[in-house]
């Protein structure tokens, strides 16, 4: 026990450590996450991280998998593909804003240069919609879930594939913001990111058992027993930061936008598989 | 230069009075420190949520569904002899382990010190 316990620290500690101190080179700290998780899961195939804790929770993958034979963001995607095709009040679409549209999910985040900022599928569908003269929907609960939820299921088997565009210092410089606000503890309670969904990854805390940040994104917005509901990825980093006690930042302001841009990079590859259900 | 020294003086007393009635504060919740009570309120700190909440990653006797981050808290009189280093361990965890994921309950006032105190208690009794 105590010898496991010895080797887990260190093994973590090497992680933290080589991970925080790496160069500012994405890709490199991608490899290094994918293989810590590959050590730490021998046996898990990598694919199977877009599936959260049900990758190796096999006792809670049972009842995921039930209740995967009824969705229940089924009526969020159906609401969302309603939307999607509603003429705005000046007779436009959303397909007038996104040509390539609904099946868009992989090409979020991006950095769009023209802004200068992360560009994320909520802000960039209220973008849509404020010009053309349409009110901002809310970023965390309500019917902005329904229209992702709807672009998520179109583009299910995209793989995952955020580019940090070569040379452009404000797409790095949003980049190792996002990285740092994973491994910054925070809140009374002292935590990071990292402390739960890298060094405790696959331990129970209480009785949730805790996923990999590997796969974090590739299943958003997801339906959760818990909110009853189906909720945006910002809300569940406003959730996981009130846990440790620290004050949540702002939905889709730029904190969140640089994790989602770090976070989603770290997994590119895996295929998106939106929406979710999740516990 | 007279009343200067009967204020040193005065105030050296009033030192010497503020040392004995902390001392025996100290001592009262020395004495107090392993009454059944005092057991039975950090097992409920402990085992409660919003204080102690040790159940989200420690087994410990009588907890329902525990995590399994940590250690099992169990046979603690074996394993720390000395009951301040079990209490530094949980004013501070990140003082041994600087990596620690225990979140450090005194030095963050995530409970005061008496009831970090009847926390320790009662951990020892395990
Ligand atoms: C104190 C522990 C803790 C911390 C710190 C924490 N989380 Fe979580 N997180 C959880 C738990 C518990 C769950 C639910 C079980 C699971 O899926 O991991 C969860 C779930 C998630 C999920 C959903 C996973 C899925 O498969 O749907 C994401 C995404 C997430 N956390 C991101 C973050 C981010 C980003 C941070 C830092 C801002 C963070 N978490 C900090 C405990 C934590
Ligand atoms: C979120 C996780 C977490 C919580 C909550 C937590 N601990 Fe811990 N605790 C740990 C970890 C991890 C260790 C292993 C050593 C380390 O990393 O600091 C530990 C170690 C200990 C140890 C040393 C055990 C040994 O065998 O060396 C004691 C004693 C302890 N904790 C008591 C408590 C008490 C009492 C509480 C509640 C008031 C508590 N812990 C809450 C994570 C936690």
């Amino acid at each position: 026990m105590m010898n496991k316990l010895i080797f887990k620290l260190v093994l973590t500690g090497l992680a933290l450590t080589a991970i925080t101190t790496a160069y500012a080179d994405p890709e490199k700290d991608r490899e290094m996450l994918t293989n810590y998780f590959e050590g730490r899961f021998p046996g898990v195939a990598l694919a199977e991280f877009a599936n959260g804790a049900y990758a190796y929770d096999t006792v809670g993958r049972e009842s995921w998998e039930a209740i995967e034979e009824f969705p229940p963001y089924e009526i969020a995607v159906d609401d969302g593909k309603e939307m999607w095709g509603k003429p705005f009040s000046n007779g436009k679409t959303y397909k007038d804003c996104f040509a390539d549209g609904p099946e868009i999910a992989h090409k979020y985040p991006h950095w769009d240069k023209k802004q200068a900022m992360v560009m994320t599928l909520p802000l960039a569908l209220n973008q849509c919609r404020e010009a053309n003269g349409e009110k901002p929907l809310k970023y965390k609960k309500g019917s902005i879930n329904n229209i992702v939820s709807y672009i998520a299921f179109e583009s299910r088997g995209n793989k995952t594939q955020v580019l940090i565009p070569e040379g452009d210092a404000g797409a790095m410089a949003a980049y190792e913001d996002g990285k740092k606000f994973f491994y910054t503890r925070r809140g009374q309670l002292n935590f990071s990111c990292a402390s739960c969904h890298l060094q405790n990854a696959g331990n129970k805390i209480r009785s949730d058992i805790l996923s990999s940040a590997l796969g974090h994104t590739t299943h958003f917005p997801v339906y959760r027993s818990k909110w009853g509901t189906v909720g945006t990825l910002h809300r569940r980093f406003t959730g996981c930061n009130k846990q440790v006690r620290a004050k949540p930042f702002k939905a889709q302001g730029e904190e969140y936008r640089n994790l989602e841009y770090f976070l989603t990079y770290m997994s590119n590859g895996l295929e998106l598989n939106g929406p979710g259900a999740r516990k | 230069m007279n009343r200067k020294r009967k204020g040193l003086l005065s105030l050296a007393s009033a030192l010497l009075v503020g040392v004995s009635l902390f001392s025996s504060a100290a001592l009262a919740a020395e004495a107090g420190s392993n009454s059944s009570s005092n057991i039975e309120e950090g097992k409920k700190l402990a085992f409660s949520r919003p204080k102690g909440n040790c159940l989200a990653c420690h087994m410990i006797k009588e907890g329902v569904s525990p995590g399994n981050i940590a250690p099992p808290l169990i046979v603690m009189k074996t394993r720390f002899p000395d009951k301040q280093v079990l209490k530094d361990q949980i004013w501070d965890a990140s003082k041994r382990n600087p990596e620690t994921s225990m979140p450090l309950f005194g030095r963050y006032e995530i409970l005061s010190e008496d009831e970090l105190n009847k926390v320790v208690d009662y951990i020892y009794s395990l």
